[in-house]
This record gives C-alpha cells, sequence and structure tokens, in this order.
C-alpha cells in the first residue's frame, strides 16, 4: 500500500501541472483542476498521516532499486506532520488566488499561475518526502524552478531587480548544496540519508564538522538564518502579495525542514549546536529589528519572518527532545500563521490601494472584520496566549530553560525579548493601520516605482468572489486557532516525532527493512 | 589525472563566484554557467577514477566506473540548462524594462539614502 501512497502527494499536483499546461486556455477548468488537484493532495497527506500513526516510519522504493542505490521515499512523523499542513495551506492560498482572480496575466497570454504553483506544491511536498540527498536537491529545484515563475509573475520594473536577486541567491546556494553532495558521496560513496547516517560515523572528524558546515550554509541561505538572510526582505515583498504568502509559509520552512533533518540525522552528536544558537540569537535580533524599522507592510512581515526563522533554529540548536518538538511544533504554527498575515495584509491593499504605514489608517472604522483578521494572527506570531504562538514559544522557551546550558539560558532570554520585539512591530502596525485616522494628505515618501508590493499600472481584472477571499482568510484564522486548541495531541505527537528524530534507529531499520525485495 | 580534473573544478568555481559578483547581468549569468559546469564536474570526480562502460551483460577489461555520480550528473546537467534558459529570459526582461544591463543598487540602500537626504533637508529648514 505504501508503494502507491507515498508517491501520491508528489505525483499528483505533478500530473495537474503536465494538465495545466494543456488547459491554458480554458480559466474555469484550470480552477477546477487547481483546487481538485490540491484537494486530492490534501486526502494523500491525510492518508500518509494515518498510516505513520498507525505503522510508524514508512518508506517505498521508487521504481523497486533496493534502498542505497534507488529513490528511497521516507515519511515518519516530521514529514507526515509537515505534508499535512503544507497541503492545507497551499490549498487554501490556491482557493484565495481563485477568489481574488488576480493571477498576474492578461488574456493574451497564457495562465502560467496553476501550473507553475502545482510544481511548486509538488516540489514541497518531495521535499518532505524524500529519503536521499540527491532527492532532496531535485526537490528543491523543483520548488525554486517555480517559484521563480511565480515571482516574476505580471512582471514590472521593481519585480524583475526583485527577481534577479532572488533567483541568483537561490542558484548559488543550489550550486553549494550540489556541490556538498558531491563532497558527501565522494567521502562516503552513498547519498542514501539512512545509509549516510550510518557510515558519516566512520569518516575522520575534520570532514565531519565540514559536511555539517557545509549543509549549515546551504540551508541556511534557502532558510533566511542571519546572516545569510539579505536576500529575503529585498524579494519575497515584491511578488504578488498571495504568491508571498506561499513563499513566506512554505519555501523557507522547507529549507528549515531539511536543515533539522540533516542535521539531526547526519550529525546526532550536535557538532553545531554552538554555532546554532549564536545564529539563533543573531536571526532574531536582526530580524525584528528590522522589522521595527520598516515603513511598508510586506517588509514589516518579511522581516517579522526572518526573526521568526530563529525561533526554528533556536529548537533545533538544543538537539533535545523538548526542543525540537518545539521546533516542530513552531514550524506547524509558523506556516499557518505567517501565511494568514500576508492574506490579510493583501485585503488591506486591496481595501485602500496602500502598502506604506505612513498612509494607511483607519481601517478599523471602515472594515471591522478585516481588523479581527489581522488582530487574531498578529497576536498568535508575537505569543500572546492563548492562541498558538504562545504554546510553540512556551515549549521552546522551556526547552531552552531547560537545557542547563549558560548559552541555551541566553538564547532562551533573546527569545523572549524577540517575542516582545514582535510585540511592538505588530501593535505598530495595528496602530497605524487600524486604530488612529486616515492621513488625510498622503505624501508620497519615494517616487512610486520603487515601491516594490505596490502594483503600479496594472490592469486588474475584476474580482472573482469577494466572499471567497474572506471565507478563505477568515478559515486560516480558523486554523490558526485550531493550531491552539489541538495543542496537547499535537504537543504528544511533536514529542514522539522529536523521539524519533533523535533516537534515529526507527528510521534506518525502516529503510534497510524497506529495501529488502 | 584526478588532480588535473580537481584543479579545473576550483578554477570553474573561482572564475565562477568572481563573475557572479560583477554588477552586469549577463556577466552573473556567464558566472552561473561556469558554476554549474564546476558542480557537475564535482559530482562526476567524485564517482572515483575512470573505468571499463557499466553496462549490464557487457563485462569490459577492468574495474567498472561508478554509474550513480554519472546519473545524478546528466540531472543535474539538466536542471542547470533549464534555469540558464530561464534566467537568460529573465536577464533579457530586466533589459527591455530597464534599458541597461547593470544590476541596481540594494533597494535597502536606496531607501536609507533617501530617507537620510530628507532628514537633512529638514535640517536646513531648521537651521534657516
Amino acid at each position: 500500500m505504501n508503494d502507491v501512497l507515498l508517491p501520491l502527494p508528489y505525483a499528483v499536483p505533478l500530473a495537474g501541472a503536465a494538465l495545466g499546461l494543456l488547459l491554458w486556455r480554458w480559466q474555469n477548468a484550470l480552477r477546477l483542476l487547481g483546487i481538485g488537484i490540491l484537494a486530492a493532495t490534501v486526502a494523500a497527506a491525510i492518508g500518509v498521516l494515518a498510516a505513520v500513526a498507525d505503522h510508524g516510519v514508512i518508506t517505498t522504493q521508487v521504481g523497486g532499486w533496493p534502498a542505497p542505490l534507488g529513490i528511497t521515499l521516507v515519511a515518519d512523523r516530521l514529514s507526515a506532520l509537515m505534508l499535512l499542513v503544507s497541503s492545507i495551506v497551499l490549498l487554501a492560498i490556491l482557493l484565495y488566488a481563485v477568489g481574488q482572480g488576480v493571477v498576474g496575466h492578461s488574456e493574451a497570454e497564457p495562465n502560467f499561475f496553476y501550473p507553475a504553483y502545482l510544481t511548486l506544491s509538488a516540489g514541497v511536498c518531495l521535499v518532505f518526502l524524500t529519503g536521499d540527498l540527491f532527492n532532496l536537491f531535485v526537490a528543491f529545484e523543483v520548488m525554486l524552478a517555480s517559484s521563480y515563475v511565480l515571482l516574476t509573475l505580471a512582471p514590472n520594473p521593481a519585480r524583475m531587480h526583485a527577481g534577479m536577486t532572488y533567483v541568483v541567491v537561490s542558484l548559488t546556494s543550489s550550486i553549494l548544496f550540489l556541490t556538498s553532495v558531491a563532497v558527501t558521496y565522494a567521502a562516503t560513496g552513498t547519498v542514501n540519508l539512512a545509509d549516510l547516517s550510518t557510515r558519516i560515523a566512520d569518516l575522520p572528524e575534520g570532514l565531519r564538522t565540514a559536511l555539517a558546515l557545509m549543509f549549515l550554509v546551504v540551508f541556511g541561505i534557502k532558510g533566511a538564518v542571519a546572516p545569510l538572510h539579505l536576500w529575503l526582505p529585498d524579494s519575497y515583498p515584491a511578488a504578488i502579495t498571495k504568491i508571498t504568502a506561499v513563499f513566506a509559509a512554505l519555501l523557507t520552512k522547507t529549507a528549515v525542514y531539511a536543515l533539522i533533518r540533516t542535521q539531526t540525522l547526519l550529525f546526532p552528536d550536535g557538532r553545531t549546536g554552538t554555532v546554532l544558537l549564536v545564529l539563533a540569537a543573531a536571526t532574531m535580533l536582526i530580524g525584528l529589528l528590522g522589522a521595527l524599522t520598516q515603513q511598508d507592510i510586506h517588509r514589516v512581515l518579511s522581516f517579522a519572518l526572518v526573526g521568526h526563522i530563529g525561533y526554528l533554529v533556536f529548537g533545533l540548536a538544543l538537539f533535545s527532545v523538548a526542543g525540537l518538538a518545539g521546533a516542530i511544533l513552531y514550524l506547524v504554527h509558523h506556516i499557518v500563521v505567517q501565511a494568514t498575515l500576508f492574506l490579510v495584509s493583501d485585503i488591506m491593499q486591496d481595501e485602500t490601494g496602500e502598502t506604506s504605514l505612513e498612509r494607511l489608517g483607519g481601517l478599523a472604522g471602515s472594515s471591522a472584520f478585516t481588523a479581527v483578521l489581522f488582530f487574531v494572527p498578529a497576536m498568535s506570531l508575537s505569543g500572546v496566549p492563548p492562541l498558538s504562538g504562545f504554546v510553540a514559544k512556551l515549549a521552546l522557551l522551556q526547552a531552552g530553560f531547560g537545557s542547563g546550558r549558560t548559552l541555551g539560558y541566553a538564547v532562551a532570554g533573546v527569545a523572549v525579548l524577540a517575542g516582545l520585539l514582535t510585540l511592538i512591530a505588530m501593535s505598530r502596525v495595528w496602530t497605524l493601520a487600524f486604530w488612529r485616522p486616515r492621513p488625510p494628505t498622503p505624501e508620497p515618501e519615494l517616487p512610486p516605482e520603487q515601491e516594490p508590493g505596490e502594483e503600479p499600472g496594472l490592469s486588474r481584472p475584476q474580482r472573482y468572489s469577494r466572499g471567497l477571499v474572506r471565507g478563505v482568510t477568515a478559515g486560516m484564522v480558523a486554523f490558526g486557532l485550531a493550531v491552539a486548541v489541538l495543542a496537547g495531541p499535537l504537543t504528544s505527537w511533536s514529542l514522539q516525532a522529536a523521539t524519533d528524530l533523535l533516537d534515529r534507529s526507527a528510521y534506518q531499520n525502516a529503510v534497510r527493512e524497506g529495501s529488502r525485495p | 589525472m584526478s588532480l588535473v580534473l580537481v584543479v579545473v573544478v576550483g578554477v570553474l568555481f573561482g572564475v565562477g563566484f568572481h563573475l557572479l559578483l560583477q554588477r552586469s547581468l549577463i556577466r552573473i549569468v556567464v558566472g552561473f554557467v561556469l558554476l554549474g559546469h564546476g558542480a557537475n564536474l564535482a559530482l562526476l570526480v567524485a564517482g572515483g577514477p575512470a573505468g571499463a562502460p557499466p553496462l549490464l551483460g557487457r563485462r569490459g577489461e577492468g574495474p567498472m566506473a561508478d554509474p550513480l555520480p554519472q546519473a545524478m550528473a546528466l540531472t543535474a546537467i539538466v536542471i542547470t540548462f533549464g534555469v540558464t534558459a530561464f534566467l537568460l529570459a529573465l536577464a533579457y526582461r530586466s533589459w527591455l524594462f530597464l534599458g541597461e544591463d547593470e544590476v541596481q543598487d540594494d533597494v535597502e540602500d536606496r531607501r536609507i539614502a533617501a530617507a537620510e537626504a530628507r532628514r537633512e533637508g529638514y535640517d536646513e529648514e531648521d537651521g534657516g
């Protein structure tokens, strides 16, 4: 059964993307196709989660070649959970895009949004499922190649500039990734993760540290860990906002997932722990201090995104069950909440035509519903009880203060400070955009072509369904609340997932046994 | 033999990264192409020394070459090829929009510079 089930979350969106390219003339067919395909992906992800809950780690060998040589797909508790949350968020953002009807294309041009979006979904799912390093590289390339297309949809000068930055930085990290794979293969003769995890122990000490650091740099660039984060706030806000929502929710998180997977499975002694702790503190501070100085709401959110990557790295850096469980909880919380915030900011931009905090205002009076939609995820991101951000932050702080290391205490202290900075940044947006009266004479700070995130001169097709846009965003807010309500089962699931990550034997045995003919 | 390839990989990486840091878009594209070649060559070198073709049922002289890195290098070549085509299209589109081949200044830098210029303007007004 696993042979059919495990490739599904990857194969279904990819087949949908191929079909989408054929159907580009028929908008309604494309909409239905996209929704149907991603709903099927969610169903497949639920199936994977149920199978993992029943049998533990499940594996399959695509094409029937045995493990170290063939292509292995593996799902353990961490990947099954990430798969489910990601596919739900992917479906929600697609519904939002369908509702808004703006996909950045004119009638004469082929509509690449749906095929590119479905390919991106396939790549995201493959990152979570793959069991070997080279396939991980391919999965990232599938995901990133479609993200290049999505970022530069509806091109304007700001978007081309941002697109160039994004593409070149991503490509550089991909080349480094490929080189790391080559070095790993030269040293061990395998790229299968389970096989590597046993063989890498025979390598000399220095070489292992070098490999650990190479993977840290690769996924550090892709995941925007300071000081490798500089590309993110320059490129993400330039895309169409709902695409930024996908990027912010999932692309950096897949890199963090890959970081967690490689560091725990291949280097279980936590040799990078100290480096990661320092980087986590730096990422939190730089990201959130940056968020405080920004005027454009998309840039505020992008800097906050960088800052909150620091929390995830902090959980990993502790290399303890509690720390990893906290990181997993935080991943789930942050995927949902960050996507919701970008969607709400898109609604705000839709209502006012503005993204600059200097010119926004009075939204609480004009649209109370949007105010509620913004307030809940913003407070959740800041970690206000009883929302999901509080649950996840509490788990991380407990892990930090329970680590018994001075540096662990220090970074946990920084995490508390970062929570406060998030609260200030979010309150600033809240106060400026919602509470104060709208500034009467908008005075442009810069010429409009230098303002990323805006859409000058773009013909805006009619909104397809205003109700769907509001409904999906409200649904995402409710999903964020559900994460808090389900905190009990989620925590026990994450604890079990973290135990499996550090123990490694379940993963190794499953791949070994699965490869027997 | 192998040492020559290692040196070639090193040179490709060096030249590639140097070009990647230039301001002209087309140099960046060429830099990426060279980096891609370097990484693919590194994959091949990782497979060990050359040998007989690893074909089923046709056993040649001496040890066989390792086919796995070759398969990986082929996949990587396809990926870098596709991405290079996209990058060229992007560079061309960027040139259409901006009319020049130069990468602009950092967005944040320009914002800070503009804010600074405005503040100096205010200060002068206050002083006068």
